[in-house]
């Protein structure tokens, strides 16, 4: 399989990334170079396998359902660009 | 005094306690060389002058009072990788510009909680993404070796070349490394250095920048195997803030070190003999088999069948769960904001300047194999393929195996901006061909350096261990160390 141009414009903005002038193109061959190599899986017999969900076995170790963690608002906001009394500030989403 | 950053880490922590020399003193010692030498190596993004000589005076208050801890004292180099309190922390890339993480990793915490000091932050591939450690947004790192007379810059591998151009060079005593494909294994083997990548869910992934969750493992690179040994008991614990961190003991590792092969079967796979073996791999590879002899371990050849498929499958698991684990990278929380017309817009204005090339590259793809229609061509199986890989191996180790002896690399370091290796990204990738498989098994594997090329660079040999039996690895990576000896750069910097 490979990609065409208008793929790549669609997965760029499925990635939530703006592709420069004359950036598809060359991702355009980029990609195909990865998806020509990653092809030759076409000729494993994966029939009856089981896909991988972890590398070993494991359950999922429980807790005691309590809040061990929290008020920490002021450290969660810290790092962000652009905010006011703890909200994170984004451009207007709805009308 | 003998130059302080020339000792090993097992030297400098027994030293250390007893009291030969300071923290303080072997500290200033490494602040100094890293002066003398980063502007040229550009192993370090960010020194912590400060932050090192408060640690290190707390050490000598500890070591003075008889209470010092397993690494007390002694420095080390972090990957950029792991979030440290206060400290520059942006995995190499321009998204997290600016972002000074309010808590902590395990590991690092671990570390601390040991004694260790900390220098600095260490360059590395932006993400983890690569194997030269030039998608680094800090620009890429310089391997502390030369081919023989020559001057040309050599990359250190990737996508820890920061921490294994730092020990090499002796700008730490130890580092702390990430391995997703690769990441510790080929750079040590590219430097000369030892590198290990314990068992999936020996160390806490907490606080370690997300790359490829299923296959991320934190682990050390170090100037000896024993310490290597060292570090790794520190770094390693169960940890209640990572799901996926093993509810094993932790042994020491360190009295496992001087065990020996004797009795242990040691298997050759047949499949790692790829087409296009360079003579020089091919001859290291036949010296490893002989030290392994030599030292009493029986020889026998074995094959994985799965083993070209791990590569191809890697380069659909890693991209998705990358593609994954970075949409939280949005402009919004931390990190770089480029201002947008509407949200969407933001989002994609941010993501297109504050990621790399190689970084782009990786979310697409993984983007692509995930989306609706190719799940199951790709993803599913490529799923399906891994589960294979992982038979594979326990085949052989339920058959009587002990460890498995391969190259770590293809090659040695190439050069900085080397055509051959940008021109096609499939090209770089192959940098893992070796060390792939181990990820995506989730086993123990090791570097070791096990000699010099005709050009006197540093080539490794790699073993390949049982879940959770990193001990076997350090007993046999120091034969392998043993009968090679080690080996130290010639300072040109």
């Amino acid at each position: 399989m490979s990609v065409d141009i208008d793929t790549v414009h669609r997965v760029a903005h499925l990635s939530r990334i703006a592709l420069k002038e004359g950036e598809a193109e060359r991702m355009t061959s980029e990609l195909n170079a990865i998806l020509g190599f990653v092809e030759q899986l076409s000729e494993v017999d994966v029939e009856g396998v089981e896909p991988m969900t972890s590398v070993r076995p494991m359950a999922m170790r429980r807790r005691d359902d309590e809040v061990t963690d929290g008020g920490k608002a002021d450290d969660i906001v810290k790092n962000a660009p652009a905010t006011e009394d703890h909200f994170f500030m984004v451009p207007k989403v709805v009308e | 005094m003998t130059d302080l950053t020339k000792l090993t880490l097992a030297e400098a922590r027994d030293g250390l306690a007893g009291k030969q020399f300071t923290s303080s003193e072997i500290t200033n010692a490494y602040l100094g060389a890293i002066d003398g030498a980063n502007g040229a190596l550009n192993a370090y993004v960010a020194v912590g002058y400060d932050k090192a000589r408060t640690m290190a005076k707390a050490s000598d208050d500890r070591l003075a009072q008889g209470k010092g801890g397993a690494l007390e004292g002694v420095p080390l180099g972090i990957k950029d990788l792991f979030a440290t309190e206060g400290d520059h922390t942006q995995a190499c890339s321009r998204i997290l510009d600016g972002f000074h993480p309010p808590y902590e990793s395990t590991v690092t915490s671990n570390l601390w909680a040991d004694g260790a000091v900390m220098l600095g932050k260490l360059n590395m591939d932006e993400f983890a993404m690569g194997s030269s450690n030039e998608t680094s947004a800090y620009g890429p790192v310089r391997n502390p070796w030369r081919a023989d007379g020559a001057t040309t810059d050599l990359v250190p591998g990737g996508s820890s070349g920061g921490s294994a151009t730092a020990v090499a060079a002796h700008l730490c005593v130890a580092a702390t490394a990430t391995d997703t494909g690769g990441s510790i294994r080929q750079p040590a083997a590219l430097t000369g250095t030892v590198g290990i990548k314990p068992t999936y869910g020996r160390c806490s992934r907490w606080g370690v920048v997300a790359f490829a969750s299923s296959l991320d493992q934190a682990g050390p690179v170090t100037r000896t195997v024993q310490d290597a040994a060292i570090m790794l008991k520190s770094m390693a614990s169960l940890d209640k803030k990572d799901s996926t961190s093993a509810d094993v003991p932790v042994p020491d590792f360190e009295a496992a070190v001087e065990r020996g092969v004797k009795g242990l079967t040691i298997g050759i796979p047949k499949e790692y003999r790829m087409d296009g073996m360079s003579d020089e791999i091919e001859a290291l590879w036949q010296d490893g088999i002989a030290m392994m002899k030599d030292a009493g371990a029986e020889i026998r050849d074995i094959s994985l069948p799965h083993t070209k498929y791990a590569l191809p499958a890697y380069y659909i698991v890693a991209p998705a769960e990358a593609s994954s684990n970075l949409a939280r990278y949005d402009g919004v929380r931390y990190g770089l904001r480029e201002t947008g017309r509407d949200i969407t817009d933001l989002y994609e204005k941010t993501r297109a300047a504050g990621f790399g090339a190689e970084v782009k590259r990786r979310i697409m793809i993984g983007t692509y194999v995930l989306s609706a229609g190719y799940y199951d061509a790709y993803y599913l199986r490529a799923q399906k393929v891994r589960t294979l890989i992982k038979r594979d191996f326990e085949t052989v180790f339920d058959d009587g195996i002990d460890a498995i002896l391969t190259p770590t690399t293809p090659g040695p370091a190439f050069p900085i901006g080397d055509n051959e290796h940008h021109a096609d990204p499939v090209k770089m990738y192959l940098q893992d061909v070796f060390t792939v498989t181990v990820n995506m098994a989730g086993l123990p594997g090791i570097a070791v350096p096990a000699g010099l090329n005709a050009q006197r660079l540093p080539l490794g040999l790699q073993l390949i261990g049982k879940p959770f039996d990193e001990e076997t690895l350090f007993a046999a990576g120091r034969v392998i160390e043993k009968a090679a000896g080690r080996f130290t750069p010639e300072r040109w910097w």
